[in-house]
Protein backbone atom coordinates (compact mmCIF):
# COMPACT_ATOMS: atom_id res chain seq x y z
CA UNK A 1 0.00 0.00 0.00
CA UNK A 2 2.63 2.70 0.94
CA UNK A 3 4.16 2.44 -2.44
CA UNK A 4 1.13 2.58 -4.30
CA UNK A 5 0.30 5.93 -5.41
CA UNK A 6 -3.55 6.27 -5.49
CA UNK A 7 -5.59 8.97 -7.02
CA UNK A 8 -6.80 10.72 -4.65
CA UNK A 9 -10.32 11.35 -6.66
CA UNK A 10 -11.17 8.15 -7.89
CA UNK A 11 -11.02 5.27 -5.89
CA UNK A 12 -11.55 2.69 -8.27
CA UNK A 13 -13.37 2.41 -11.68
CA UNK A 14 -17.54 2.71 -10.31
CA UNK A 15 -16.07 5.89 -8.77
CA UNK A 16 -14.38 7.42 -12.06
CA UNK A 17 -17.72 6.06 -13.73
CA UNK A 18 -20.18 7.66 -11.53
CA UNK A 19 -17.68 10.97 -11.46
CA UNK A 20 -18.02 10.87 -15.50
CA UNK A 21 -21.89 10.45 -15.17
CA UNK A 22 -21.98 13.44 -13.33
CA UNK A 23 -19.87 15.62 -15.11
CA UNK A 24 -21.93 14.32 -18.25
CA UNK A 25 -25.12 15.16 -16.45
CA UNK A 26 -26.38 12.18 -18.17
CA UNK A 27 -29.31 9.53 -16.11
CA UNK A 28 -27.29 6.78 -14.56
CA UNK A 29 -29.76 4.56 -16.04
CA UNK A 30 -29.45 5.05 -19.35
CA UNK A 31 -25.77 6.25 -19.84
CA UNK A 32 -24.45 7.14 -23.33
CA UNK A 33 -22.12 3.97 -23.51
CA UNK A 34 -19.77 5.67 -26.36
CA UNK A 35 -19.02 9.36 -24.84
CA UNK A 36 -18.26 7.50 -21.43
CA UNK A 37 -16.47 4.84 -22.30
CA UNK A 38 -14.16 7.28 -24.66
CA UNK A 39 -13.69 9.71 -21.34
CA UNK A 40 -12.91 6.79 -18.94
CA UNK A 41 -10.29 5.46 -21.30
CA UNK A 42 -8.93 8.80 -22.11
CA UNK A 43 -8.76 9.06 -17.86
CA UNK A 44 -7.58 5.42 -17.44
CA UNK A 45 -4.64 6.35 -20.13
CA UNK A 46 -4.01 9.92 -18.07
CA UNK A 47 -3.30 8.17 -14.91
CA UNK A 48 -0.65 5.56 -16.96
CA UNK A 49 1.15 8.56 -17.98
CA UNK A 50 1.14 9.62 -14.55
CA UNK A 51 2.82 6.55 -14.08
CA UNK A 52 0.01 6.00 -11.31
CA UNK A 53 -0.21 2.14 -10.49
CA UNK A 54 -3.21 1.70 -12.66
CA UNK A 55 -4.77 -0.91 -10.86
CA UNK A 56 -5.86 -3.94 -12.74
CA UNK A 57 -9.92 -3.56 -11.96
CA UNK A 58 -9.62 0.14 -14.03
CA UNK A 59 -8.92 -1.92 -16.92
CA UNK A 60 -11.33 -5.03 -16.63
CA UNK A 61 -13.69 -1.89 -16.30
CA UNK A 62 -12.39 -0.59 -19.69
CA UNK A 63 -12.57 -3.90 -21.19
CA UNK A 64 -16.42 -4.35 -19.97
CA UNK A 65 -17.49 -0.96 -21.29
CA UNK A 66 -15.99 -1.80 -24.78
CA UNK A 67 -17.61 -4.58 -24.86
CA UNK A 68 -20.99 -3.08 -24.10
CA UNK A 69 -20.38 0.03 -26.86
CA UNK A 70 -19.84 -3.20 -29.07
CA UNK A 71 -22.88 -5.23 -28.18
CA UNK A 72 -24.67 -1.80 -28.70
CA UNK A 73 -24.29 -1.20 -32.26
CA UNK A 74 -25.39 -4.80 -33.05
CA UNK A 75 -28.94 -4.56 -33.89
CA UNK A 76 -31.19 -6.35 -31.91
CA UNK A 77 -32.47 -9.22 -33.29
CA UNK A 78 -36.31 -10.17 -33.72
CA UNK A 79 -35.59 -14.14 -32.95
CA UNK A 80 -33.36 -13.46 -29.60
CA UNK A 81 -35.44 -15.01 -26.71
CA UNK A 82 -36.11 -12.75 -23.57
CA UNK A 83 -32.44 -14.28 -22.41
CA UNK A 84 -29.40 -12.04 -21.07
CA UNK A 85 -28.59 -11.27 -25.28
CA UNK A 86 -32.14 -9.60 -25.17
CA UNK A 87 -31.34 -7.33 -22.23
CA UNK A 88 -30.04 -3.68 -22.82
CA UNK A 89 -26.05 -4.63 -22.30
CA UNK A 90 -25.71 -1.99 -19.69
CA UNK A 91 -28.24 -3.73 -17.29
CA UNK A 92 -25.19 -5.76 -15.28
CA UNK A 93 -23.55 -2.39 -14.72
CA UNK A 94 -26.32 0.33 -14.22
CA UNK A 95 -27.30 -1.72 -11.37
CA UNK A 96 -23.48 -2.03 -10.06
CA UNK A 97 -23.15 1.47 -10.45
CA UNK A 98 -27.02 2.22 -8.45
CA UNK A 99 -25.55 -0.47 -5.25
CA UNK A 100 -22.41 0.91 -5.29
CA UNK A 101 -24.21 4.55 -5.61
CA UNK A 102 -26.07 3.39 -1.98
CA UNK A 103 -23.24 2.68 0.01
CA UNK A 104 -21.63 5.78 -0.77
CA UNK A 105 -24.77 7.63 0.16
CA UNK A 106 -25.12 5.72 3.87
CA UNK A 107 -21.31 6.68 3.66
CA UNK A 108 -22.13 10.05 3.68
CA UNK A 109 -24.75 10.11 6.20
CA UNK A 110 -22.47 7.99 8.51
CA UNK A 111 -20.13 10.82 8.43
CA UNK A 112 -22.65 13.39 9.07
CA UNK A 113 -23.43 12.39 12.61
CA UNK A 114 -21.89 13.37 15.72
CA UNK A 115 -18.87 11.69 15.02
CA UNK A 116 -16.64 10.61 18.22
CA UNK A 117 -13.37 12.82 18.69
CA UNK A 118 -14.47 14.86 15.86
CA UNK A 119 -18.23 16.38 16.74
CA UNK A 120 -17.85 14.64 20.30
CA UNK A 121 -15.45 13.45 23.14
CA UNK A 122 -15.44 11.76 26.03
CA UNK A 123 -13.61 11.73 29.30
CA UNK A 124 -10.19 10.54 28.20
CA UNK A 125 -8.31 9.98 31.89
CA UNK A 126 -7.93 6.84 32.53
CA UNK A 127 -6.15 4.61 35.55
CA UNK A 128 -2.37 4.06 34.50
CA UNK A 129 -1.73 0.59 33.03
CA UNK A 130 0.88 0.02 35.64
CA UNK A 131 -1.52 -0.55 38.79
CA UNK A 132 -2.10 -4.21 38.42
CA UNK A 133 -4.85 -5.91 40.64
CA UNK A 134 -3.99 -6.69 44.00
CA UNK A 135 -3.66 -10.24 44.62
CA UNK A 136 -2.04 -10.75 41.42
CA UNK A 137 1.16 -11.24 39.88
CA UNK A 138 2.88 -11.29 36.26
CA UNK A 139 3.25 -15.02 34.91
CA UNK A 140 6.59 -16.06 33.48
CA UNK A 141 7.59 -17.00 29.93
CA UNK A 142 8.43 -20.34 31.53
CA UNK A 143 4.99 -20.82 33.01
CA UNK A 144 3.21 -19.89 29.42
CA UNK A 145 5.66 -22.31 28.15
CA UNK A 146 4.35 -24.76 30.13
CA UNK A 147 1.05 -23.68 29.85
CA UNK A 148 1.27 -24.06 25.71
CA UNK A 149 2.77 -27.22 25.97
CA UNK A 150 -0.35 -28.64 28.18
CA UNK A 151 -2.52 -27.27 25.70
CA UNK A 152 -0.75 -28.76 22.56
CA UNK A 153 -0.77 -32.01 24.24
CA UNK A 154 -4.48 -32.00 24.20
CA UNK A 155 -4.89 -31.33 20.25
CA UNK A 156 -6.34 -34.97 19.32
CA UNK A 157 -3.12 -36.87 17.78
CA UNK A 158 -4.66 -38.46 14.63
CA UNK A 159 -4.90 -35.28 12.15
CA UNK A 160 -1.86 -36.18 10.62
CA UNK A 161 -3.55 -36.91 7.55
CA UNK A 162 -5.57 -33.93 7.41
CA UNK A 163 -3.26 -30.81 5.24
CA UNK A 164 -5.21 -27.89 6.63
CA UNK A 165 -4.88 -24.84 4.47
CA UNK A 166 -6.90 -22.47 6.88
CA UNK A 167 -4.88 -19.95 7.20
CA UNK A 168 -4.86 -17.62 9.79
CA UNK A 169 -2.48 -14.69 10.27
CA UNK A 170 -0.57 -13.29 13.69
CA UNK A 171 -2.01 -10.31 13.19
CA UNK A 172 -6.01 -11.54 12.41
CA UNK A 173 -5.43 -13.60 15.64
CA UNK A 174 -4.41 -10.59 17.67
CA UNK A 175 -7.48 -8.85 16.91
CA UNK A 176 -9.87 -11.88 17.73
CA UNK A 177 -7.63 -12.48 21.05
CA UNK A 178 -8.04 -8.81 22.04
CA UNK A 179 -11.66 -8.42 21.16
CA UNK A 180 -12.27 -11.57 23.22
CA UNK A 181 -10.35 -10.32 26.03
CA UNK A 182 -11.90 -6.81 25.83
CA UNK A 183 -15.23 -8.17 25.74
CA UNK A 184 -14.94 -10.23 28.93
CA UNK A 185 -12.44 -8.04 30.84
CA UNK A 186 -10.49 -11.02 31.36
CA UNK A 187 -10.53 -14.64 30.25
CA UNK A 188 -8.66 -18.02 31.31
CA UNK A 189 -5.42 -18.66 29.21
CA UNK A 190 -6.69 -21.93 28.62
CA UNK A 191 -10.12 -20.83 27.42
CA UNK A 192 -8.37 -19.04 24.47
CA UNK A 193 -7.39 -22.16 22.94
CA UNK A 194 -10.96 -23.79 23.46
CA UNK A 195 -12.14 -23.74 19.49
CA UNK A 196 -8.35 -24.11 18.13
CA UNK A 197 -8.04 -27.31 16.87
CA UNK A 198 -4.76 -27.34 15.05
CA UNK A 199 -0.72 -27.13 16.16
CA UNK A 200 -0.73 -24.09 13.86
CA UNK A 201 -3.45 -21.95 15.26
CA UNK A 202 -1.96 -22.83 18.96
CA UNK A 203 0.99 -21.09 18.11
CA UNK A 204 -0.31 -19.15 16.04
CA UNK A 205 -2.79 -18.07 18.88
CA UNK A 206 0.14 -18.02 21.45
CA UNK A 207 2.32 -15.41 19.27
CA UNK A 208 -0.76 -13.44 18.96
CA UNK A 209 -0.92 -13.01 22.49
CA UNK A 210 2.87 -12.67 23.08
CA UNK A 211 2.57 -9.63 20.82
CA UNK A 212 -0.56 -8.07 22.65
CA UNK A 213 1.81 -8.48 26.09
CA UNK A 214 4.35 -6.54 24.36
CA UNK A 215 2.32 -3.68 23.01
CA UNK A 216 0.61 -3.94 26.52
CA UNK A 217 -2.45 -4.11 25.35
CA UNK A 218 -3.65 -7.03 27.81
CA UNK A 219 -1.73 -8.48 30.91
CA UNK A 220 -1.06 -12.10 31.70
CA UNK A 221 -1.43 -12.63 35.12
CA UNK A 222 -1.74 -15.44 37.75
CA UNK A 223 -3.27 -15.35 41.49
CA UNK A 224 -0.67 -17.86 42.64
CA UNK A 225 2.58 -19.61 41.92
CA UNK A 226 1.26 -22.54 39.21
CA UNK A 227 -2.39 -21.15 39.70
CA UNK A 228 -4.78 -20.38 36.73
CA UNK A 229 -3.22 -18.23 33.88
CA UNK A 230 -5.49 -15.21 33.88
CA UNK A 231 -5.43 -13.14 30.03
CA UNK A 232 -6.70 -9.29 31.77
CA UNK A 233 -7.20 -6.27 29.01
CA UNK A 234 -5.00 -3.69 29.67
CA UNK A 235 -6.16 -0.04 30.33
CA UNK A 236 -4.42 2.19 28.13
CA UNK A 237 -4.27 5.68 27.84
CA UNK A 238 -4.29 7.13 23.87
CA UNK A 239 0.00 7.44 23.88
CA UNK A 240 -0.33 3.51 24.72
CA UNK A 241 -3.03 2.72 22.57
CA UNK A 242 -1.57 4.61 19.71
CA UNK A 243 1.45 2.20 20.13
CA UNK A 244 -0.39 -0.64 20.52
CA UNK A 245 -2.41 0.21 17.81
CA UNK A 246 1.04 0.61 15.30
CA UNK A 247 1.98 -2.08 16.41
CA UNK A 248 -0.70 -4.45 15.03
CA UNK A 249 -0.54 -2.18 12.14
CA UNK A 250 3.00 -3.12 11.64
CA UNK A 251 2.86 -6.85 12.04
CA UNK A 252 3.51 -8.46 9.05
CA UNK A 253 0.97 -10.64 7.27
CA UNK A 254 3.04 -13.47 7.40
CA UNK A 255 1.84 -16.33 10.12
CA UNK B 1 -31.70 5.55 48.46
CA UNK B 2 -33.41 9.11 47.85
CA UNK B 3 -34.64 9.80 44.22
CA UNK B 4 -32.54 12.84 44.13
CA UNK B 5 -29.37 10.72 45.58
CA UNK B 6 -29.71 7.67 42.84
CA UNK B 7 -29.86 10.45 40.32
CA UNK B 8 -26.64 11.69 41.86
CA UNK B 9 -24.90 8.39 41.99
CA UNK B 10 -25.46 7.18 38.60
CA UNK B 11 -24.02 10.87 37.17
CA UNK B 12 -21.21 10.02 39.14
CA UNK B 13 -20.46 6.31 38.16
CA UNK B 14 -21.09 7.79 34.43
CA UNK B 15 -18.87 10.33 35.10
CA UNK B 16 -15.94 7.84 36.21
CA UNK B 17 -16.68 5.20 33.41
CA UNK B 18 -14.74 5.01 30.78
CA UNK B 19 -17.00 2.91 28.28
CA UNK B 20 -20.81 3.24 27.78
CA UNK B 21 -22.69 1.76 31.05
CA UNK B 22 -24.97 -0.71 30.37
CA UNK B 23 -28.18 -0.39 32.63
CA UNK B 24 -27.73 -3.83 33.52
CA UNK B 25 -24.47 -3.04 34.83
CA UNK B 26 -25.87 -0.12 36.85
CA UNK B 27 -28.26 -2.55 38.42
CA UNK B 28 -25.68 -4.58 39.33
CA UNK B 29 -24.07 -1.88 41.17
CA UNK B 30 -27.23 -0.08 42.63
CA UNK B 31 -28.10 -2.91 44.47
CA UNK B 32 -31.04 -2.15 46.54
CA UNK B 33 -32.21 0.45 43.90
CA UNK B 34 -35.40 -0.55 41.27
CA UNK B 35 -34.26 -1.01 37.62
CA UNK B 36 -37.23 1.53 36.64
CA UNK B 37 -35.94 4.13 38.87
CA UNK B 38 -32.69 3.55 37.59
CA UNK B 39 -33.96 4.10 34.34
CA UNK B 40 -35.86 7.57 35.33
CA UNK B 41 -33.09 8.89 36.92
CA UNK B 42 -30.70 8.31 33.86
CA UNK B 43 -33.57 9.79 31.56
CA UNK B 44 -33.51 13.17 34.15
CA UNK B 45 -30.39 13.05 33.71
CA UNK B 46 -30.68 13.36 29.89
CA UNK B 47 -33.26 16.15 30.04
CA UNK B 48 -30.93 18.29 32.59
CA UNK B 49 -27.99 18.15 30.45
CA UNK B 50 -30.46 18.95 27.22
CA UNK B 51 -32.32 21.89 29.28
CA UNK B 52 -29.32 23.62 31.09
CA UNK B 53 -27.35 23.66 28.34
CA UNK B 54 -24.37 21.57 30.38
CA UNK B 55 -20.98 21.21 28.39
CA UNK B 56 -21.61 17.21 28.80
CA UNK B 57 -24.86 14.97 27.12
CA UNK B 58 -25.89 12.08 28.42
CA UNK B 59 -25.78 10.10 25.24
CA UNK B 60 -27.47 6.06 24.62
CA UNK B 61 -24.74 4.90 22.69
CA UNK B 62 -23.83 1.22 21.82
CA UNK B 63 -26.21 -0.19 24.28
CA UNK B 64 -25.09 1.60 27.55
CA UNK B 65 -25.00 5.33 28.51
CA UNK B 66 -22.39 7.69 28.00
CA UNK B 67 -21.20 10.98 29.13
CA UNK B 68 -20.25 12.82 26.19
CA UNK B 69 -19.37 16.76 25.59
CA UNK B 70 -21.64 18.63 23.45
CA UNK B 71 -21.11 18.83 19.57
CA UNK B 72 -21.32 22.33 19.91
CA UNK B 73 -18.30 22.96 21.50
CA UNK B 74 -15.76 20.75 19.27
CA UNK B 75 -13.67 23.65 18.07
CA UNK B 76 -13.02 24.43 21.91
CA UNK B 77 -12.15 20.79 23.16
CA UNK B 78 -9.63 20.12 19.75
CA UNK B 79 -8.24 23.18 20.47
CA UNK B 80 -7.56 22.29 24.30
CA UNK B 81 -6.76 18.60 23.27
CA UNK B 82 -4.72 19.90 20.44
CA UNK B 83 -3.40 17.16 17.97
CA UNK B 84 -4.88 16.07 14.86
CA UNK B 85 -7.89 13.95 14.56
CA UNK B 86 -7.35 10.61 12.72
CA UNK B 87 -9.27 11.41 9.35
CA UNK B 88 -10.92 8.75 7.79
CA UNK B 89 -10.40 8.11 4.10
CA UNK B 90 -13.44 7.50 1.62
CA UNK B 91 -12.32 4.66 0.70
CA UNK B 92 -12.41 3.67 5.02
CA UNK B 93 -15.43 4.95 4.86
CA UNK B 94 -17.46 3.10 2.27
CA UNK B 95 -16.16 -0.40 2.98
CA UNK B 96 -17.06 0.62 6.81
CA UNK B 97 -20.67 1.65 5.44
CA UNK B 98 -20.89 -1.43 3.36
CA UNK B 99 -19.86 -3.95 6.12
CA UNK B 100 -22.19 -2.03 8.24
CA UNK B 101 -25.43 -2.51 6.46
CA UNK B 102 -24.37 -5.99 4.92
CA UNK B 103 -22.69 -8.00 7.69
CA UNK B 104 -21.76 -10.56 8.40
CA UNK B 105 -19.80 -9.90 4.72
CA UNK B 106 -16.51 -11.48 3.36
CA UNK B 107 -14.26 -9.47 1.27
CA UNK B 108 -14.89 -10.40 -1.99
CA UNK B 109 -18.61 -9.61 -1.34
CA UNK B 110 -17.06 -6.04 -0.49
CA UNK B 111 -14.98 -6.01 -3.39
CA UNK B 112 -17.88 -6.83 -5.76
CA UNK B 113 -19.75 -3.66 -4.41
CA UNK B 114 -16.61 -1.10 -4.33
CA UNK B 115 -14.74 -3.11 -7.71
CA UNK B 116 -11.76 -2.26 -6.18
CA UNK B 117 -9.13 -4.46 -3.76
CA UNK B 118 -9.78 -4.04 -0.16
CA UNK B 119 -7.11 -5.58 1.95
CA UNK B 120 -5.43 -2.28 3.09
CA UNK B 121 -8.40 -1.10 3.36
CA UNK B 122 -10.22 -4.42 5.86
CA UNK B 123 -6.88 -3.71 7.57
CA UNK B 124 -6.96 -0.72 8.85
CA UNK B 125 -10.48 -1.24 9.83
CA UNK B 126 -9.39 -4.20 12.29
CA UNK B 127 -6.75 -2.16 13.47
CA UNK B 128 -8.85 0.22 14.82
CA UNK B 129 -11.08 -2.15 16.31
CA UNK B 130 -14.27 -0.78 13.71
CA UNK B 131 -14.49 -4.13 12.57
CA UNK B 132 -14.13 -7.48 13.04
CA UNK B 133 -13.63 -11.28 11.88
CA UNK B 134 -17.01 -13.05 13.34
CA UNK B 135 -16.86 -16.22 11.43
CA UNK B 136 -16.15 -17.99 8.46
CA UNK B 137 -18.09 -18.59 5.46
CA UNK B 138 -19.17 -21.70 4.62
CA UNK B 139 -17.61 -21.54 1.24
CA UNK B 140 -14.48 -22.58 -0.79
CA UNK B 141 -11.12 -21.41 1.27
CA UNK B 142 -13.64 -20.52 4.15
CA UNK B 143 -12.94 -16.44 4.18
CA UNK B 144 -13.64 -14.43 7.50
CA UNK B 145 -16.97 -12.90 7.63
CA UNK B 146 -16.41 -9.71 9.12
CA UNK B 147 -18.85 -7.56 11.35
CA UNK B 148 -18.66 -4.13 12.99
CA UNK B 149 -17.57 -3.50 17.07
CA UNK B 150 -19.31 -1.52 19.49
CA UNK B 151 -16.41 0.71 18.74
CA UNK B 152 -18.21 1.11 15.64
CA UNK B 153 -21.43 2.23 17.25
CA UNK B 154 -19.24 4.57 19.44
CA UNK B 155 -17.42 6.49 16.76
CA UNK B 156 -20.78 7.07 14.81
CA UNK B 157 -22.80 8.11 17.79
CA UNK B 158 -24.90 4.68 17.66
CA UNK B 159 -27.27 3.07 19.80
CA UNK B 160 -27.60 -0.31 18.36
CA UNK B 161 -27.31 -1.16 14.43
CA UNK B 162 -30.62 -1.32 14.29
CA UNK B 163 -30.06 3.10 14.41
CA UNK B 164 -27.81 3.09 11.11
CA UNK B 165 -29.76 5.44 9.04
CA UNK B 166 -32.12 3.93 6.46
CA UNK B 167 -30.09 2.65 3.41
CA UNK B 168 -32.00 4.35 0.14
CA UNK B 169 -34.28 2.00 -1.63
CA UNK B 170 -32.66 1.12 -4.74
CA UNK B 171 -34.16 3.33 -7.53
CA UNK B 172 -36.69 1.65 -9.75
CA UNK B 173 -34.59 0.96 -12.83
CA UNK B 174 -36.25 1.05 -16.16
CA UNK B 175 -33.87 0.95 -19.07
CA UNK B 176 -35.08 2.90 -22.11
CA UNK B 177 -33.87 1.71 -25.54
CA UNK B 178 -33.82 -1.84 -24.18
CA UNK B 179 -34.46 -4.53 -27.36
CA UNK B 180 -37.21 -6.57 -27.12
CA UNK B 181 -38.95 -6.29 -23.89
CA UNK B 182 -37.92 -4.24 -20.91
CA UNK B 183 -36.23 -6.67 -18.50
CA UNK B 184 -37.75 -6.84 -14.57
CA UNK B 185 -35.14 -5.19 -12.49
CA UNK B 186 -35.37 -6.68 -8.98
CA UNK B 187 -32.76 -6.31 -6.55
CA UNK B 188 -34.56 -8.03 -3.08
CA UNK B 189 -33.13 -6.60 0.11
CA UNK B 190 -31.81 -9.78 2.35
Amino acid sequence: MSTRVQLEVFEGPLDLLLHLIKKNEVNITDIPIATITEQYLATVELMQDLSLDVAGEFLVMAATLIHIKSRMLLPASEDLEEDEEGADPRAELVLRLLEYQRFKDAAAQLEQREVLTRDVFVRSGAPSDETALPGFREVSVFELLTALRRVLERLPKDNVHEVTLDKITVREKMTLVLDTVRAQGQVLFESLFSEVKTRMEVVVTFLAMLELVKVRAIRIVQEELSGPIVIQAAVLDQGAEAVAAKAIEEKPHGT
Amino acid sequence: MEREDLKSIVESLLFVADVPVTLHRLTEVLAGADRNDIAAALNELQTDCENNRRGVRLVEVAGGYQLRTAAANADWIKKFLGGRPARMSRATLETLAIIAYRQPITKAEIEAIRGVDVDGVVNTLLERNLIRAVARKDVPGRPFLYGTTAEFLQLFNLKDLTHLPTLKEMEEVTLPEAPGEEIPVERSEE
